[in-house]
């Protein structure tokens, strides 16, 4: 398991957002979390990530606790795509790339070594953007830049990658190519990917099992075709869906929010 | 490479001119000659006991102002950051208007400013830490508080002392290197060396504090740690510039921004070019101050013609289309 949370709980200052999840990531396995807003999903995603502490319960990295390891000796195993970027001026995106490589260099280690730039080339090659290297990073597009900034956690050389809803500020063009590039990296290279998705046929489409969590609670977890049914959306996002199959597999189709107990607006009747 | 040997060449200029212009002009063969412990004495003194101590003073001063600011606007990503800002400049202020006020020996004025700018930077970083976090706002935010209320009971401290101690304060207050000499360089000289050596390790962290908070978590970098340390290294570099010269502002807001013009934004570039810019800055500060028929005070020169550079800089960015 390279990556396992047990009984995790976690918030803001006192707030407890998410409590006692259990989830575990196999080798080379995509897992997506869904949920609607405020279900805890990206709250769980920077608990696992050591942005937030836990109040509650481990996250264990190859069966260590991440919280106990050195911030370094985690980010060599696991990295993050955050939501949003804050834009370095002035960098190319080779420079940026590079930055990957800070938890494998030693303090005093000024330039890349020889492996650091094989694995930078790498990560470039992998997303496609070695004719961007020279451009600097508030110039690209935003598809290019999330590439640009995949590249940078890829050059880590992590086992596991964490993103936080990578898709959200994409066209849908840039949506899929993202995430075939991921598709591609996870089969391939064995990545173990973590995704926080607001799209749920995205995340059926891509991930080997989606996660599904509900006020702060995992509420299920199996693959997207035990997922996805209609109790189940219902019960997780309020909406009351079609099941298509099609040739991606199964899609739902939202045909209604579902019916709120107590009723915002009264209907005029 | 070029901004490399532009600056050096600068720098060698204006010690060069620093060294031989003065109320004593010396030519190249009297510096020479009195260099090399020959010639007239008078000479001889003149070069070794006031104007070498005098630009050694100005160079340290300039380089730990230029690396401290570089690493402040770094670490906070804020281009308005100064050296000043976690409050080195209100506690040293403070401390050294309280001793002149009790009329304390001139010595311990130095060691007064130096106490001062790092218990306040303490104070701020203190304020600040929530946990085990320490977030950019906080830490401006505290900066700001505390610059402020030590700033106001500095002005009640001036307002109410004598004729004598007012000037000499004031004098301190705007920094100036008159009659620094090897006392100041051989105490502080070191510690700011060292300081900058370190300083200059830290650039990788600062490359990566830029990235955001989240990013920097992920990459391994520990917010709080690398804070702490970048701002320890800030404070004591820009507590020895104070307690040689005082508060001589300017400097280390500017240079960071010239450079980055010059050299692009990887930090590992940036602070070793602001250190030897922040020591080129003040250097010909001091060679501006000094050359008129009365000495004015190097900190005057710098906030004189810092502001009027710093709207330049400004312009010019604009005309290259950055931000």
């Amino acid at each position: 398991m390279p990556l396992e949370v047990r009984n995790l709980g976690g918030g803001y200052g006192d707030r407890l957002i998410v409590e006692a999840v259990n989830l575990a990531l196999a080798q080379g396995e995509w897992l997506s979390l869904l949920g609607a807003n405020g279900s805890g999903k990206s709250t769980l995603l920077r608990v696992m990530s050591r942005i937030l502490k836990p109040q509650a319960g481990v996250v264990l990295l190859d069966g260590r606790d991440i919280h106990q390891l050195s911030p370094a000796a985690a980010a060599r195993k696991l990295a993050l795509l955050p939501q949003q970027q804050t834009l370095p001026e002035g960098l190319t995106v080779y420079q940026l790339v590079s930055l990957g490589r800070s938890p494998h260099q030693p303090w005093w280690q000024w330039e890349l070594d020889a492996a650091g730039r094989k694995q930078v080339e790498k990560a470039l090659q992998w997303t496609e953007i070695e004719h961007y290297r020279d451009r600097p990073v508030t110039e690209l597009s935003g598809g290019e830049r999330q590439r640009a900034f995949l590249a940078l956690a890829l050059a880590q050389d992590p086992k596991v990658l964490l993103l936080d809803e990578p898709t959200t500020f994409l066209d849908l063009h840039y949506q899929l190519q993202l995430l075939e590039l991921l598709k591609r990296l996870n089969e391939q290279q064995g990545l173990s990917i973590i995704t926080v998705l607001h799209d749920i046929n995205l995340a059926a489409r891509y991930s080997n099992r989606l996660a599904l969590l509900r006020q702060g609670h995992l509420w299920s977890v199996g693959s997207p075709t035990e997922m996805l049914t209609p109790e189940n959306l219902r019960e997780v996002f309020d909406i009351e869906v079609a099941l298509i199959h099609t040739a991606v597999g199964l899609q739902i189709c939202p045909l209604a929010a579902a019916t709120n107990p107590v009723p915002l607006i009264p209907t005029p009747t | 490479m070029l901004a490399a040997l532009l600056l050096s060449l600068g720098l060698l200029g204006v010690v060069f001119l620093s060294l031989t212009n003065g109320s004593v002009e010396l030519s190249w063969s009297e510096l020479l000659a009195a260099a090399l412990r020959q010639g007239s004495d008078i000479h001889q003194t003149i070069f070794w006991d006031l104007r070498l101590p005098r630009v050694l003073a100005a160079l340290i001063v300039g380089a730990a102002l230029g690396l401290s600011g570089a690493l402040m606007q770094g670490m906070l990503r804020n281009g308005l950051a100064s050296p000043f800002l976690l409050g080195v400049s209100a506690g040293a202020g403070l401390m050294v208007v309280l001793l002149i006020g009790l009329n304390l020996l001139r010595i311990w004025v130095p060691l007064g400013a130096w106490l001062g700018a790092v218990v306040t930077a303490l104070l701020v970083y203190s304020l600040a830490r929530t946990g085990t976090t320490l977030s950019v706002e906080r830490l401006i935010l505290a900066g700001v508080a505390f610059n402020a209320f030590f700033g106001s009971v500095q002005s009640l401290f001036l307002l109410n002392s004598q004729d004598g101690q007012f000037q000499a304060a004031l004098n301190w207050l705007i920094g100036s290197l008159n009659g620094r000499g090897w006392t100041e360089v051989t105490i502080v000289g070191p510690g700011v060396a060292v300081a900058v050596l370190v300083g200059c390790l830290l650039a990788r962290q600062v490359n990566i504090l830029c990235l955001g908070d989240d990013l920097a978590t992920g990459l391994g970098i520990s917010l709080l740690r690398s804070r702490c340390l970048i701002g320890a290294v800030a404070t004591l570099l820009a507590a020895g510039a104070v307690s040689i010269a005082g508060l001589v502002g300017f400097v280390g807001l500017i240079v960071p921004h010239g450079v980055r013009l010059l050299v692009g934004t990887d930090y590992r570039l940036v602070l070793p070019f602001s250190t030897l810019g922040g020591a080129f800055v003040l250097a010909g500060a001091d060679l501006l101050a000094r050359i008129g028929p009365v000495e004015l005070p190097v900190g005057g020169v710098t906030a004189l013609l810092g502001a009027p550079v710093f709207i330049w800089l400004l312009y010019r960015r604009r005309a290259i289309g950055g931000r």
